[in-house]
């Protein structure tokens, strides 16, 4: 089986069931979705597919047909992502575990929408878990972000 | 630990008699310094200073802070303490965590266990603590918990920085020959400003390191601080927004299998019977293994990818042995309340003569009320996961540890290993909590590898068997009782608490041949030890064994005793007609710290202002890991349930070390504590948890999470925590907004089993 990470391709021999996060994380040693609840449930292992902000625990590795963007792929040529800068500079990460996942939903988020307002932040991110309670940094950082990508800093 | 044979003959007390017990057993060996383990494994062009610090000849420099990074930021705030005194920026060094040593014992942790009430700074309070010290130093106990980490550095780590920073001048002095009161020091060099010479840290350290300092040179004034004090950029933060590998769960090493456990799901059941049969022919699994552990009896599966673990661990079939009674949450709050007629209490603090105060009062100036918290799960957002290699006689452990030195301590034992051949890699913590001072996980990975035939294997649990074996924060039952005099005032207050012994539970578990006796002070944390001026006052606990595993849950007993305390102090203050912050104003009025927080955040959430209708705010204060914590609550009563709208938190640990990262901490306990107060609890039902993974266990997303308004005060005296001591007030500072909101008095958590949230 093929898979695309990150734009390289992989030649796979596993079970096509395989969740999309063991075959990152064991099999092609991606180590950055991470496993937090194997169900959906927080988020830790998001990965972006396509355009689309995806729990790799929940895709199964032969429903993937797209390039998978995981937080490695997103700084491009030693400079951070908006994102990332802007987390940087909010101080956002506390244990940092959620955080992965956390910077893919919002790359996710202001790729379809720019501008966010609280209510859309509340509702792409409601999906991803942080038990070291970083949601007031997460927000302000997404906001900070859109403004840096705005101007293109 | 040879050393814990000899004192094992001995009861290891940690209540009021601790001092004597302490102090007859510890002093001879507290005056010898441990050894500096930073001198084995030097690279050539490295020199070692002293526990804390590395300097290599090409300018790294590395700085150790034994202490584990979980989010509270340890690795910035320690790093700059030494940073300071050695006079090099945060940019310019690495941190390491270090191996696991006794020399990093965690002095401060034990100290503020000591059953005295951390505003008495008195001779005989500094004398209890200092005993206490002296047992975490003779036990060489190293771990991270306590709120304890920079007051526990504070002086040691400046030390090691200013005693390095003077060798490294004295080398320079040396060799230009001048004296050293003409160098000068900066970011990493010393510089000769009569000549303009300069000499990097790296070009001197080889003989730096060998110059011995006829005195310690003193600490430099807070005043002259550069570092400490002003917001720093976390040394982590890189890695955690890159998704860099630094946890344990990401350690990958060549040929290493991966593994899963399944423990039996009744606390220490027996297995019965395992049938691996069906499991070994799925792919890529190479071995079940019967785990039998003092933690628990289960089993492993171990494979060449956690998945194919984790399945082939459902396709095993296992019996499990059954307890005659097995353990329900209706048998525990029975046992609890069957406690207060049958199980003697313990005190450790007596105000006045409360007995006498409310015989004197009419029943129609006293109220009572009863409080039930049910057991609460730690649920890191890493699972419970570690790594080991057994190969060649030796045992190499990585692990996300909050103590390396009890991972030590149980691998000696489970293994046979001599501890001079068991290496310990603590590595960075999705969370810790209190959940990570444990070592099943590291046990079960032991025994595991001791089985994998020299390859390294890392076992990952799942969710659920992470929830469903913890070592959970008590339930407890609390009755409180008040006499309120005729100015509305509380004349007397009395409690008694019927809950597990967190400590009793926890040393059994690290030194089983140690055995506890005396009260548990923690069990009363939060109850006795406040700076209220209440005349007549005494909270009494009983020690109640169940068959349920507990352990340190952030703030430990604050999270009970709080929780009761503060929403009865609500309570009194209704009966006397007088407002809750009045009142607290009142009974706070000789501790200007406390009095402190409290006005900052009543003004900060201008307290004294109406609120539209819908609309409420609940307040409480504690002292809690020696930090004042005022916090008020606001929510809103919307067509889908209460909304927490706002926190305001006024906090005072005396000195800040980082303002950041403090306030990065209340908000993380605030979030912490609200999410157990409105929808967690871990129940029991025919002997097992019942609560699986974030669907039934649910901390607070981000559409539920409130604003939250730090402010930070440095006026109390003494040197305060960050990692636990916002949690406390948050719990019952909205179980008051809730009475404000709705009249209806909250006294069992959480809230969402009979109110809905948003
Ligand atoms: S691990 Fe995928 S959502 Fe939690
Ligand atoms: S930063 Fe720890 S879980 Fe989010």
């Amino acid at each position: 089986m093929k898979l695309t990470v990150n734009a390289k391709e992989h030649e796979l021999d596993v079970e096509p069931d395989m969740p999309l996060l063991w075959v990152l994380r064991d099999e092609l040693h991606v180590k950055d979705p991470k496993y937090g609840c194997g169900a959906g449930l927080c988020g830790a292992c998001t990965v972006i597919i396509g355009n689309e902000a995806v729990r790799s625990c929940q895709t199964a590795l032969t429903d993937v047909t797209d390039n998978v963007r995981t937080i490695d792929g997103l700084a491009a040529g030693g400079t951070y992502h908006p994102v990332q800068q802007a987390w940087i500079e909010e101080q956002v990460a506390q244990c940092g575990y959620c955080q992965a996942g956390q910077i893919m939903t919002a790359v996710a988020l202001l790729e379809h929408n720019p501008s966010p307002t609280d209510q859309d932040i509340d509702e792409a991110m409601s999906g991803n878990l942080c038990r070291c309670g970083t949601y007031p940094r997460i927000r302000a950082a997404i906001h900070r972000a859109a403004a840096l990508m705005r101007t293109g800093a | 630990m040879a050393s814990l044979g000899k004192i094992a003959r001995r009861t290891f007390l940690f209540g009021t008699a601790a001092l004597a017990g302490g102090a007859a057993f510890g002093y001879w060996k507290y005056g010898q310094p441990f050894a500096n383990p930073l001198t084995k494994g030097l690279a050539e062009n490295e020199a070692s200073f002293n526990a804390y610090i590395k300097i290599a000849t090409d300018n790294h420099i590395t700085v150790i802070v034994p202490r584990a990074e979980m989010g509270q930021g340890v690795s910035t705030t320690l790093a700059a303490l030494v940073a300071e005194e050695l006079d090099v920026g945060l940019d310019q060094i690495q941190v390491e965590h270090g191996p696991a040593a006794a020399a990093y014992y965690n002095r401060a942790a034990i100290s503020e266990g000591a059953p005295v009430p951390r505003f008495d700074e008195g001779f005989t309070a500094e004398g209890v603590r200092g005993a206490m010290g002296v047992i975490a130093k003779f036990l060489g106990l190293q771990f991270t918990g306590g709120s304890s980490s920079t007051i526990d550095g504070f002086d040691p780590m400046r030390q090691a920085g200013a005693m390095a920073r003077e060798m490294l001048k004295q080398a320079a002095a040396n060799r230009l020959g001048v004296s050293v009161s003409e160098l000068t020091t900066e970011r990493g060099s010393v510089r000769h400003a009569a000549t303009g010479k300069t000499l990097t840290y790296g070009e001197l350290a080889l003989d730096a390191a060998k110059i011995e300092l006829s005195a310690l040179p003193p600490l430099r004034q807070r005043s002259e601080w550069r570092l400490l004090g002003q917001p720093q950029k976390r040394v982590d933060m890189a890695a955690k927004v890159t998704g860099a590998p630094i946890y344990g769960i990401d350690v990958d090493l060549p040929d290493m299998l991966h593994a899963t456990i399944r423990m039996s799901p009744y606390p220490g059941g027996a297995l019965k019977a395992l049938d691996g049969a069906a499991a070994l022919k799925m792919r890529g699994v190479s071995k079940v293994v019967r785990i039998e552990s003092p933690f628990g009896n289960g089993f492993g599966v171990i494979a060449d990818n956690t998945w194919r673990a984790m399945q082939a661990a459902d396709a095993v079939t296992v019996e499990w042995e059954k307890p005659a009674e097995p353990v329900s949450t209706q048998s525990i709050f029975a046992a609890l309340d069957a406690a207060f007629d049958t199980a003697s209490p313990f005190h450790l603090r007596t105000l006045g003569d409360p007995e006498r105060a409310l015989a004197e009062t009419p029943a129609e100036r006293q109220i009572e009320a009863s409080y039930r918290l049910p057991h609460l799960a730690h649920a890191t957002m890493e699972p419970m996961n570690a790594t080991a290699l057994f190969k060649n006689g030796r045992l190499t452990i990585w692990a996300p540890t909050q103590a390396p030195g009890v991972v030590k301590m149980i691998a000696e034992r489970i293994s046979g290993v001599q501890a001079d051949k068991i290496e310990i890699n603590t590595t960075s913590l999705g969370g810790g909590f209190g959940r990570r001072l444990e070592a099943d996980y590291c046990d079960y990975a032991i025994r595991l590898a001791m089985e994998a035939d020299g390859r390294p294997v890392k076992v990952t649990w799942s969710r659920e068997e992470d929830m469903t074996h913890g070592f959970y924060r008590p339930a407890a039952i609390g009755r409180y009782r008040a006499a309120i005099g005729a100015d509305g005032m509380p004349l007397a207050i009395t409690g008694s608490i019927a809950s597990q012994s967190v400590i009793t539970d926890m040393v059994g578990r690290i030194a089983p041949l140690l055995p506890i006796a005396g009260p548990d002070n923690t069990m009363l944390d939060g109850a006795y030890n406040q700076p209220y001026a209440i005349p007549n006052h005494r909270i009494d606990a009983r020690k109640v064994p169940l068959p349920v595993p507990v352990g340190s849950w952030r703030s430990v007993g604050y999270s009970i005793n709080a929780v009761m305390q503060e929403c009865f102090l609500d309570e009194v203050a209704a009966k006397g007609g007088i407002d809750p912050l009045e009142l607290r104003r009142r009974l706070l009025k000789d501790s200007p710290a406390a009095l402190g927080v409290l006005e900052k955040v009543a003004s900060m959430a201008d307290w004294t202002k109406p609120l539209p209708e819908g609309r409420a705010r609940g307040l409480a204060y504690t002292l809690s890991f020696g930090t004042h914590v005022a916090e008020v609550v606001e929510i809103a009563e919307t067509a889908d349930g209460i909304k927490v709208e706002q926190v305001w938190c006024a906090a005072d640990p005396g000195v800040v070390l980082d303002p950041g990262i403090f306030e990065a901490q209340m908000m993380s306990g605030i979030i912490f504590g609200l999410s157990a107060a409105i929808s967690q609890e871990v129940t029991f039902a025919d002997g097992m948890v019942e609560q699986q993974n974030f669907s039934d266990f649910a901390p607070l997303r981000m559409n539920q999470a409130p604003a939250i308004t730090v402010e930070i005060l440095q006026q109390s005296p003494f040197m305060g925590g960050a990692g636990e001591p916002g949690t406390p007030p948050s719990m019952p500072a909205l179980m008051n907004a809730v009475f404000a909101l709705t009249g209806q008095r909250m006294r069992e958590l959480p809230l969402g089993k009979t109110l809905s949230f948003v």
